[in-house]
């Protein structure tokens, strides 16, 4: 039997006689967050790698290989792209379009006066309405996007974080409206604050009120919508605001161990909530840096939430994630290639052992994707799904020397992050500090001068330019009408309701943001009596204030 | 004593995504300029105001939500009733090209410079038009 000395040993010779003398392109080999790779990895990179306690096997602890036992052999992921624009119509019709061909779960893309909590006459939203999502002002709204969607049969996620209460409430109701309970309900909402304040910038209330609404949230699933995956803690927007992957990795399971901790504090049990909790990561171009990025994020988040917050249910252990290929990634110039790309990252995100997956569309670093390019950008994952193989066997990159490698020095990278955190004393204060932000901005500086200085080739953008391109894609238009079609829909919704039961609801509301009450029943009382959005989070705000940053760069 | 260039940059509207802005803002920093950083959910207002009692050269706009249609004309003309018609107006973010053209062609905007564009461009551009 070979010792693993015998093998270093021989390596150091084959390095200095065979290597050294062989021929090596000028270029740097680091990946695309700037670790550096070396020419060759053998066992003596993995000589204290033990097989129980790192990897394990797929559904067991530390679930290195994957949370489910039978993985991708058992249930493909689920096919979920993103989508949401103009008015409930329309986003109802693409979600229709998307269920009939073949997509099995909704993902909602709101706006962003919604996102920040405005109605859609409020003036902050002129020029905003219905354009980079769909325009939610009531629960009318909310009604007409699920129209003729079962919703005791779909799983929907939606990406809301601010006013998230207040939509996952419309949802619950429009469900009551359906007549679907809400223990049969199954989605999730973002609700991921923190990384709001880090990276996405889409807050409406301070960091420690925020905190209270999401516990509220936390006791009022476990009650009564058990299925529902409370929070989406979200790497997503910090690699897209420029992180690299460590960083992503480090501040995303940051930010879940600092929910875990606001739960314990409110006197909820960690195996009440921890279970619900879900991941959502980003797939950049680096194919083997992203694969190792989800192995050890699984690795990392079992251990600690087994031994340092002493959950007993396995399932507060699992690290389950969804992921969305990387638009910071795409090109303006010459857009189709995005299609390789996406299908790139959509294949790392499958190795990785991801539980659902969006792929980006061609188009989207220009406008909303149009229905041709959404397609193509479903077909993709079809295709990994389908024809490569790839699904055939469970993790099927563990053991090789230079994954598992990585893997083990990107959670020691991370393991360096959450050290620093800690030296803020934990994740607000360091948001307070601007630390997240300030690294993030640095990291997003250094990859931008990578690119312009040409250290790093992007296909059609600095290097392989094509000189006289014509863009040859269509493009989707927002109709400015759909403003005004938006406005007179709420108009006339303020005067068809009850106010007076608006106006109670709301006062209602007040009183308990006010005291220590959940927040979340009177919250739905408000929604099902009509109150807006806008109005609801006004009354929040009345009580809680705003979030202001400081402005930085 | 050369003036050194102002540039006010900033962020109107609703839309987060900052880290364009930073980036940028950062390159014309390197370069010399005065820069100054208004931070996010700016109104036209706000920026205008901003921009006038900075005594700016270059007002940059950062836009990914889809209201550049809405948002340059309105900042656009804001300038220009409160005395700072001389203020260039230049842009990036998510915004295609027939719009661009559009903005261009209406003097909108001075120039906008879509993803991707080098910072260098950018500095050589304001270093020619400012002077």
């Amino acid at each position: 039997m070979t010792e693993v000395r015998d093998i270093e040993r021989s390596y150091q010779s084959w390095y200095e006689e065979r290597y050294s003398n062989a021929a090596e392109r000028d270029v740097k080999f680091v990946t695309i967050s700037q670790q550096p790779i070396k020419e060759l990895y053998t066992p003596g990179d993995i000589k204290d790698l033990d097989y129980f306690n790192d990897l394990g096997f797929p559904g067991e602890f530390p679930y290195t290989r994957g949370v489910q036992s039978s993985m991708h052999r058992g249930r493909l992921w689920t096919m979920r792209q993103f989508a949401g624009f103009a008015t409930a119509i329309e986003s109802n019709q693409r979600y229709r379009f998307l269920l009939n061909k073949g997509q099995t779960g909704l993902s909602v893309a709101f706006d962003m006066p919604t996102l920040m909590g405005y109605d859609s006459d409020h003036p902050f939203s002129e020029g905003e309405v219905g354009r980079c999502g769909v325009a939610i002002d009531s629960l009318a709204d909310m009604e007409t996007l699920f129209n003729e969607i079962p919703l005791d049969k779909v799983s929907t996620s939606m990406t809301i974080n601010g006013p998230a209460s207040i939509i996952w409430a419309m949802y619950i109701a429009a469900a009551e409206r359906q007549g679907v309970s809400s223990e049969l309900l199954n989605g999730t909402i973002q609700n991921d604050i923190l990384k709001e304040y880090i990276a996405q910038k889409s807050w409406i209330f301070p960091p420690r009120q925020s905190m209270r609404l999401i516990t509220d949230i936390f006791e009022y699933a476990s009650k009564h919508v058990p299925l529902w995956n409370t929070v989406s803690v979200s790497g997503y927007h910090i690699r897209e605001a420029g992180s690299n992957a460590v960083q992503e990795l480090a501040f995303t399971l940051a930010d879940g161990f600092a929910y875990v901790e606001a739960g314990i504090d409110a006197g909820l049990d960690v195996d009440d909530f921890a279970p619900r909790l879900s991941f959502f990561f980003n797939s950049h171009m680096d194919f083997f840096e992203e694969i190792a990025k989800y192995r050890a994020a699984r690795r990392i988040w079992a251990k600690r939430m087994k031994e340092k917050y002493g959950a007993i249910n396995p399932k507060s252990w699992l690290l389950r994630f969804h992921t969305q290929t990387a638009g910071c990634s795409l090109t303006a110039e010459q857009p189709e290639n995005n299609i390789i790309r996406t299908a790139f990252e959509a294949l790392s995100a499958v190795l990785g052992g991801t539980q659902s997956l969006h792929t980006n569309s061609m188009d989207e670093v220009l406008a909303l994707p149009t229905e041709k390019s959404v397609e193509i950008a479903l077909r993709t994952q079809q295709i990994i799904a389908h024809e490569t193989g790839v699904t055939n066997t469970i993790d099927p990159l563990a053991g090789s020397y230079f994954m598992e490698s990585l893997t083990n020095k990107m959670e020691a990278e991370a393991e360096n992050y959450f050290a620093q955190i800690e030296k803020f004393g934990g994740v607000i204060n360091a948001i307070d500090e601007g630390y997240f932000q300030k690294e993030i901005a640095d990291a997003a500086f250094d990859y931008q001068r990578a690119i312009e200085k040409g250290d790093r080739i992007v296909v059609g953008m600095n290097e392989f330019i094509n000189q006289d391109e014509k863009l040859t894609i269509d493009i989707l238009k927002i109709d400015p009408k759909v403003e005004l079609k938006q406005k007179d829909k709420l108009a006339r919704l303020k005067q068809s309701r009850d106010n007076e039961s608006v106006e109670r609801s709301l006062q209602a509301l007040n009183t308990a943001a006010k005291s220590n009450d959940n927040t979340m029943p009177f919250i739905l009382e408000a929604v099902r009596n009509y109150a807006t959005l806008g109005e609801i989070v006004s009354e929040l705000k009345s009580v809680f204030g705003v979030y202001k940053e400081k402005p930085m760069f | 004593m050369i003036k050194r260039i102002r540039v006010l940059m900033a962020k109107p509207g609703l839309d987060g995504h900052d880290r364009g802005i930073k980036v940028v803002a950062r390159a014309l920093r390197d370069a010399g300029m005065e820069v100054i950083y208004t931070g996010l959910h700016q109104t036209p207002q706000q920026i205008v105001a901003a921009a006038i009692q900075e005594d700016v050269d270059v007002v940059g706009l950062s836009i990914l939500s889809g209201a550049h249609m809405t948002l340059f004309p309105k900042i656009r003309k804001l300038l220009d009733d409160n005395d700072g018609s001389n203020i260039i107006l230049i842009g990036g973010g998510t915004i295609d090209k027939e719009d661009a053209k559009e903005l261009l062609q209406n003097k909108f905007a001075d120039a906008l410079f879509a993803s991707g564009t080098p910072t260098d461009l950018i500095i050589a551009w304001i270093n020619e038009k400012v002077v």
